[in-house]
This record gives C-alpha cells, structure tokens and sequence, in this order.
C-alpha cells in the first residue's frame, strides 16, 4: 500500500463493520437485521450513511439535479463528502467504542468511479482518511438476480445511479444493466484486493444473517456493552 | 509539436492531443497584484491578436457557492475542505480551461493548483498525498510567481482593506490575533510556494518591483513563449 492509499489500520475501541454489493443484493436488509440484533445484545450501534454533510450535501444535490457532474468531479465531490462523514461521525463514534455499522464504504466509490474510467490508485488515494473497517461483507449476486430485484420494484433510475453520464446507451434501463456489469467487475477486483468476505446473496435471508452474525461475532470480544 | 501533458493522472474522456492553446499562471499570495496583471497581459496578448481566457480559484458552477458557504461558517473539516477546493478546481479544469485551450486560447490563471496545494500543506496534509490528488491538473506552459516576503506585503493588505480570516490563517490559527497569525500564516504560504517553484520549474518575478517594469517582464516572456510555440502562418 502506497503511504498515500486508503487502508489506515485503526485502533480505536470501537469496530466498524460495513457491506457491500450492487444494489438490489439485499445488503441493506441484512445490515438492518444485523444492527437490531447487536442493539438487543447490548451493544452501542451507530449507522453510518452517505452524504452527511450539509454544504457538501446541497452542492451535491444541485449538481446532480443540473447534470453537472463528470466522472472526475463526481468522484471528488463523493471524497469530500465522504471525509467529512470519517471526520464528524465515523472516527468519533469508533473512539467513543461504538459498533458503526455502513452501508456502503470505500469500495462502492472505487467499483463505481473505476467503472466510470477513474484511475483505480488515483481513487483510493481520495479517500486515505478512511480507517479500515474490522470487517467488509461483500454480497455477491449475479447480476441478472439484481437487475430482476431492481428494475421490477422501481422502474425510474436516477441518472447517474444508471450511469447516463457515460452515454453507454440511451435507454436508461439498458444503461444501468452496462453501468451494473461494470461495477461487479470492479468488485470482484476489489474482493481480492481488499480480502472482503463474500456472501451468497442468492441464499436464503435467514441464512446468510447467520453467517453474517458468525462472522461479525468473532471481533466483539472487548467491546463494552450495556449491563443485561 | 507540443502536447499538454498531467501530472501523471488521467482526465477521463479528454484526448489532451486535442489541446492546442497555451495554459499561463500567474501565483503569489494576496496583494502581489496578480489581478493587475492578468489584466495587463490580456491586453497586451489582444493586441498581438491572441484570443485570451481567465479564470481564478473558487471560480466553477459547481462548488464556489458551497465554498463561500463552508467560509461563511458552516464550515468543513480540514480534510474535507481540500477535497472540496480539488473538486472545483476539477470542475473548473474541465469546463473552462480545456475548452479554451482546445479552442486555441492563452488561458490566464490567477492562482493554480499551487496554491491550493501550498494551503493544504500549511494546514498538515501530507505533501505527497494532496500532490497526487492534483495529478490530473494540466501542466501549465509557464508558472509565474509574484514573490513579496511578508515585511512588504504587510503594508499593502492595510492599504487594500485590512486582513483577511482566512488569507490570515485564522481557522488554524497561528497567532494571538489576525495580525500575528497573517505574518505567520503568509510566511508559511510563501515557504510552500518557493519549494513548490523548485518543485515544478517557476519563473519567480520580485513583486516589489514596480508594476510597469514587472508587466514589461511578464509581457516579453510570454509573448516569447507563444511566438516559439507558434505554427507557421497559412501562405
């Protein structure tokens, strides 16, 4: 890792666990289960989100609504907005001993913004304040099972979530499924890379919040929870 | 034949064979007369007939309003307010600079990536790290830097309306009082730059001078620059 690149170990009381996928993976479902088991254990959950910061955030809204963005800038207003939520939030809630739980972290801007033909060392080093998180599920689903998910329970795309800005095909549709079999092909770089733990998202909900749980469980140890 | 070239990182979709105008600089701190200048040298490169293009920091669509914002007190983190000045400067490189220079223009710069990357240093970021966050910047055919030491700029800011916070440094800050953090601050700024100049080649002009002689200087090098670089007329 390059003394400029994203991967700082950190070792602060509290853990960061964060997943990962295309949309339509079903990994939002199974942070929330996820969370409402470790709250009723007794541990401090904070959630983590995207787009935090006010300034940032309008800026961002603005520029989308009025198509302004390209891939170079797309991807630098992302970094900012995303270190500011490293800075206000994530680092203090991990000082604090929290268990931080994100949905979507780093990798979902290096699949997104190398997808968009960003240069993969360029992006990671935007984003150099992140810690690293105790550990990244990656739910792994082929991309016609996401696509099904998607496209039938909300036919409007946004723009840029269906990649229109890379004019790949003008039907939006068509667009996201290119955009979508790019950026699973980044995730996949990144899986190695990054040594994610890979989930089956075609598995049963149930089935896939065991091993999840299994998992996350081993790297509780120490953490301070509240009295039963 | 010349060709404009990064720093090493990438501009995507942007063939730089495409760009065939000349990208000129013009930094130093506030109160050198940079404006002065650049308006200057625009009309001197009018006259000879070039087509000329300016643009300054926090000038783009997309982010100078949420800047002056974050300046107003809303204000970002350290980490995040660099990234946020690369992203209108990215904003700025790919709407305003490339088109002009793909259109032939002299494109005037007040300020560059120097400075900003000058203000981050300042402020503790690592200089390799906010170096390759800039990697994508166009390198310009010539960097001039206005230099003043502080002793001489001191005078100049009191005549032009007093300090500035943030060209005082006041969000870090570095001294008592507006007065004593600007000393320190633009000491600090200056330092960054002259090592930045060595870094990457600047043609440091003595700000003290007076402004006819220094425009003088600027408008020869310049025009030298684009007659050496000029392609043959038509017959």
């Amino acid at each position: 890792m390059s003394a400029s690149g994203f991967g700082t170990a950190q070792n602060y009381p509290g853990r960061l666990f964060i997943v990962e996928g295309i949309d339509g993976s079903g990994k939002s479902t199974q942070l929330t289960l996820l969370a409402q088991w470790l709250r009723k254990s007794g541990y401090p959950v904070v959630f983590s989100e995207w787009n935090s910061s006010p300034i940032v955030r309008e800026t961002t809204s603005r520029a989308k609504r009025r198509k302004l963005l390209t891939p170079l800038t797309f991807s630098l207003i992302h970094a900012t907005d995303f270190t500011e939520r490293v800075d206000r939030e994530l680092l203090p809630a991990l000082k604090a001993g929290a268990v931080v739980l994100a949905d979507r972290y780093v990798y979902t801007a290096f699949a997104r913004d190398v997808a968009r033909g960003i240069d993969p060392d360029w992006v990671k080093s935007l984003y150099r304040f992140a810690p690293a998180p105790t550990a990244a599920f990656y739910f792994r689903v082929p991309l016609e099972v996401a696509l099904h998910r998607i496209l039938t329970g909300r036919p409007r795309l946004k723009w840029y979530e269906a990649g229109m800005d890379l004019g790949l095909n003008p039907d939006p549709q068509e667009s996201y499924r290119l955009f979508q079999s790019r950026i699973l092909d980044e995730y996949e770089k990144l899986v190695s890379e990054y040594g994610l733990n890979v989930m089956d998202a075609e598995l049963a909900v149930e089935a896939q919040q065991r091993q999840l749980r299994k998992t996350v469980m081993k790297h509780l140890e120490g953490v301070r929870r509240r009295p039963e | 034949m010349r060709r404009f070239e990064t720093n090493g990182g990438v501009v995507p979709g942007v063939d730089l064979k495409e760009l065939s105008g000349w990208l000129i600089v013009i930094e130093g701190t506030d109160g050198v007369g940079r404006t002065t200048h650049i308006t200057r040298l625009r009309q001197h490169l009018e006259q000879l007939g070039y087509a000329v293009a300016e643009t300054g920091l926090t000038r783009s669509d997309l982010a100078s309003r949420g800047l002056r914002r974050a300046k107003m007190g809303n204000t970002l983190g350290t980490n995040a307010f660099n990234l946020f000045y690369a992203t209108d400067f990215a904003d700025r490189l790919e709407r305003q600079i490339i088109p002009a220079l793909r259109a032939g223009f002299v494109m005037l710069t007040d300020r560059y990536v120097y400075s900003l990357i000058a203000r981050a240093i300042v402020r503790g970021a690592n200089p390799d790290w906010i170096k390759s966050v800039y990697s994508f910047a166009l390198k310009p055919d010539a960097i001039f830097h206005l230099r003043i030491d502080v002793p001489e700029l001191v005078p100049r800011i009191l005549e032009s309306g007093g300090f500035d916070y943030w060209e005082s440094g006041m969000d870090i800050p570095l001294g008592e009082d507006l007065y004593e953090s600007f000393v320190e601050y633009q000491t600090r700024m200056i330092a960054q730059l002259d090592s930045l100049g060595h870094d990457y080649a600047f043609q440091t002009l003595d700000a003290t001078r007076p402004v006819d002689e220094t425009a003088a200087v600027l408008a020869e090098r310049v025009e030298r620059l684009l007659e050496g670089s000029r392609l043959p007329d038509q017959p």
